[in-house]
């Protein structure tokens, strides 16, 4: 059996269903979602608290009724979902996956789109010390295993870190039953997003700890006692600010890693700060045809955002597909610049710019009364006003194109300056 | 009443249980833990070294250089990744370097080791261009090889099993009793007689001998940590790399690929209570990195994946402990067994044959025995073989460690050995599934899910590792309350 698609999409979380959607819209015949798990909708699935959805839908979902709304929408406009089925690799527009019910099997696509989300950091890649017992798991593996498994996996529990899915586990554990005692961060600030805060620790009194990490874990077969200490500006621990936490559970909220080993492999350009695959104004990776989107690209805080992006790719990749390859025009670099810690896209080509293009990024410290420049050379461009910015929460420009357009050498630059500038 | 009674399961175990597999004798061997290779032999350097380390005329230095022999003809018949690779001792700019690097060649050939030779700057960076190119000269040993130690000793196990040994798990031996033509030998899982007791106790190989009142065997156990890196830093490491020891004698932080394609960084070295230590702490780590660097100075750490420590089972006297115990007639010490003991290890099993024989033990080959293995590695296959594979069993289509690319199949296959994985460290020992760069964070779930499934258990029992390493404390919304 031969298949043959339009746009195949490798991943149906969120950023997989909505490409694939917006594929459908914009013209593409055959659009195919490729997803591993047993049903479509990504880690949504198991994130059964609310808060998803305020931007796109203008109401407050939980991740299941997300999911299932781009499920239904995916359906209803004809995308095909093979489920219960894993990519293998990509080479150029050919895409081979395995599964139980379909075997080995090739996929062409006229275009790719690479949806396949991002994994949590593990203790290993943190190298928490210690000893080696059980009880010790990330955010997401304890998600997994209370909402979708319906198991409890600890009593008293230790948090370290304070991503959001950290977070959210702090009020699920504690709303089961369980004692979160503390939540430990690293840095001066959380990483998570300040609704997360208020609502998952405060309201609960979880002590959020900042400045702080994790020296020790102790016993031999399940956790039994954590040591936490405070860090100086260096992030190493201060002696004599130790507190020791009697827990059977810890759990890791240390940060997410985009899941890009198919495109490594593929051999398609990275940016080594995103983790992700180096991309341009529509979402299409340096492999022409290729597209990428989703916590796949830059981890993002909010579904909606994926959503968004997700949707600008699945267009282009339908407009790829229909022979309409993007009209390069000039090519622009987007460089970090003050407190920039990375831009999506990297690059852009004003040929295909449209009216606007959006820049998402992300921002290395909390900071209030700032303004956001886009510049070429000496020459500012645009800015933005921001009364309030942080490292948890994803900021969003739309740069007019008319602007970029006048660009005279071949890069610009976003940075983030005081108001008084 | 067994002939041959062993105590313990890790390479040395392992590798004696299946020597003597191949002889008309009945033979068990007690496990104190819940899988085997659950010692030292999970948590070492994975080196099968080339043997110029070792003291001329030591039984050590005979028994690694048979050893690595022997493994190669193991590795090929069990099915076991083993891959030769040379060994480069590196010396800098300094005199005491240059001559320890001349001393190590000189003991190399007094010790046999083909093809052991010094090399230039010149030569050493074109046979291993990952080195640190301060390097003046470096002994060169191509012999050597790397393996896969849990397989290695689950396939001797395993194919020890299939031709008749008994294998007993959670069975820490208590009191070994000495009748006048038996032992009586009893353990958390059960009592049993055996005309001869062979202690392959590894790091705990002083206490068992102390049982039979041997009380002039002293343990020392030194620990020392490791780093794994990502496999995307596998390319820059194609042999096994070890500086100079420094002024204590320590060998020095090894950097060495690893079969499944990562790059492994240690050990370090200093001494512990037993075998049960093998926490991590940051200030020993932070060593293997800048020592892991002044190798190769190419490696990122920033790809670690998971750091470990192991124990060496030293005892006081510099070489291997192996002979029949003067003061126990029939007890069999294959105890000390240090570095090179995963070398040495199917050679061993070779001097408790002589031992037996001695002893008066008849080695008859037995009419029928099945001296071979085979996995089936999904990942490895050509295409074709895939599709063939998953239309016959359609589980291998499902894969469960999307990191490492394992199936369902192959987990479902292993459950289903001569020795059954009943926990979710025991799976990635056998099919790799949670070895990769995610940590079982996203099959962890699953496997359990399998395991519970494949061996008729509640998911509530199944453990991580050993007894008490438990995951799940109660199902979500149980009528149980707990104080917290």
């Amino acid at each position: 059996m031969k298949y043959e698609y339009d746009v195949v999409v490798v991943g149906g979380g969120p950023a997989g269903l909505a490409a694939a959607c917006a594929a459908k819209e914009n013209g593409a015949e055959k659009v195919l979602v490729v997803e591993r798990d047993k049903s479509a909708g990504g880690i949504l699935n198991q994130c059964i608290h609310n808060g998803f959805g305020l931007h796109y839908f203008k109401e407050e979902l939980s991740g299941p009724e997300y999911a299932a709304r781009f499920i239904k929408m995916a359906k209803d406009c004809g995308v095909e979902i093979m489920l219960d089925t894993m990519v293998l690799s990509l080479d150029g527009h050919t895409v081979t996956a395995c599964s139980a019910e379909y075997g080995l099997i090739q996929i062409e696509g006229k275009a790719v789109v690479l949806a396949m989300g991002c994994r949590e950091r593990t203790r290993g890649a943190v190298a928490i010390p210690g000893d080696r017992p059980s009880g010790i798991y990330t955010a997401g593996t304890a998600q997994r295993y209370l909402n979708i498994e319906g198991w409890m996996v600890g009593r008293r529990v230790v948090i370290l870190g304070s991503g959001d899915i950290g977070l959210i586990m702090a009020r699920r554990m504690t709303l089961e039953g369980a004692k979160v005692l503390a939540c430990v961060e690293l840095m001066p600030y959380s990483g998570g997003l300040n609704r997360n805060i208020v609502q998952c620790l405060q309201d609960y009194d979880i002590p959020l700890y900042l400045s702080h990490t994790i020296t020790n874990i102790e016993g031999l077969n399940r956790v039994e006692k954590v040591t936490v200490a405070k860090v100086g500006p260096d992030r190493k621990p201060i002696p004599g600010t130790e507190m020791v936490f009697d827990c059977d559970t810890v759990l890791l909220s240390v940060g997410l890693i985009p899941e890009n080993e198919l495109t490594r492999k593929a051999g398609i350009a990275m940016d080594g700060r995103t983790k992700g695959a180096v991309v341009y104004e529509n979402m299409e990776t340096e492999e022409p045809g290729v597209f990428s989107c989703g916590n796949v690209v830059h981890v993002h805080d909010l579904v909606d955002f994926v959503t968004a992006e997700s949707q600008r790719a699945g267009k282009a990749a339908a407009e790829y597909a229909a022979g309409k390859a993007a009209n390069g025009g000039k090519e622009i670099a987007v460089v970090n610049g003050d407190h920039v810690t990375y831009t999506v896209p990297q690059r852009i080509r004003t040929g295909n710019a449209g009216k606007t293009v959006d820049i998402s990024f992300r921002v290395n410290a909390i900071m209030s009364d700032r303004l956001i420049t886009v510049t070429d050379g000496d020459t500012v461009l645009c800015k933005y006003k921001r009364e309030h910015m942080a490292p948890g929460e994803m900021e969003h420009i739309a740069v007019p194109a008319v602007l970029l357009e006048k660009v005279s050498g071949g890069e610009i630059k976003v940075s983030v300056v005081p108001q008084e500038v | 009443m067994y002939d041959v009674l062993i105590v313990g399961c890790g390479i040395v175990g392992a590798a004696t249980a299946y020597h003597l597999s191949k002889y008309d004798l009945s033979v068990c061997v007690c496990e104190r833990y819940n899988d085997v290779a659950n010692g030292c032999t999970k948590a070492n350097t994975a080196i099968l070294h080339a043997g110029f380390d070792c003291p001329p005329g030591s039984m050590e230095a005979r028994l690694n250089l048979r050893g690595i022999q022997l493994a190669k003809e193991i590795c090929e018949k069990l099915d076991v990744e083993r891959i030769q690779m040379p060994t480069f001792i590196i010396a800098y700019d300094s005199e005491h370097e240059l001559n320890y690097i001349q001393e190590l060649y000189q003991r190399g050939i007094a010790n046999g080791v083909p093809g052991v030779r010094i090399v230039d700057h010149d030569e050493a960076l074109r046979l291993e261009p990952g080195l640190n190119p301060a390097v003046k000269a470096a002994l060169y040993a191509p012999e050597s090889a790397i393996v896969n130690p849990w397989e290695y000793c689950i396939a001797m196990a395993e194919t020890a099993v299939r031709n008749g040994v008994d294998i007993k798990l959670n069975s820490k031996v208590t009191a070994i009793e000495k009748k006048d033509d038996h032992f009586v030998v009893t353990t958390a899982s059960g009592v049993y007689e055996a005309k001869h007791v062979i202690n392959a106790g590894g790091g705990w190989s002083a206490q068992v001998y102390q049982l039979v009142g041997g009380n002039d065997l002293y343990q020392t156990n030194f620990a020392g940590q490791y780093y794994i890196l990502d496999k995307c830093e596998g390319h820059k490491v194609h042999s096994v790399i070890f500086p100079c020891p420094d002024e204590h004698g320590f060998k020095g932080v090894c950097v060495t690929p690893t079969v499944h394609g990562n790059v492994l960084i240690g050990p370090d070295c200093y001494e512990v209570p037993d075998g049960d230590h093998v926490g991590t702490d940051p200030a020993t780590l932070e060593t293997l990195k800048h020592e892991g660097h002044r190798s190769v100075p190419a490696l990122d750490f920033r790809e670690v994946i998971h750091e470990y420590a192991g124990v060496r089972p030293n005892t006081q006297i510099p070489d291997f402990v192996i002979g029949e115990s003067p003061i126990c007639p029939g007890f069999i010490n294959l105890a000390g067994i240090k570095s090179p003991g995963l070398s040495s290890a199917p050679a061993i099993a070779e001097e408790a044959e002589v031992i037996l024989r001695g002893l008066g033990v008849e080695f008859k080959p037995k009419a029928e025995y099945v001296d071979s293995r085979k996995r089936i590695k999904f990942r490895e296959l050509s295409d074709e073989d895939k599709r063939a594979l998953i239309a016959k069993d359609p589980r291998y289509g499902r894969v469960i460690c999307r990191c490492e690319t394992i199936t369902e199949g192959e987990i479902v296959e292993a459950i289903h050995r001569p020795i059954a994985p009943t926990t979710i460290d025991a799976i990635k020992r056998r099919c790799n599934a949670g070895m990769g760069r995610c940590q079982g964070g996203f099959c962890g779930p699953r496997v359990h899910e399998i395991l519970a499934r494949e061996l008729g258990v509640s998911p509530r029992d199944i453990l991580i590792d050993e007894q008490g390493t438990y995951i799940i404390t109660s199902a979500i919304k149980e009528e149980a309350a707990y104080e917290v």
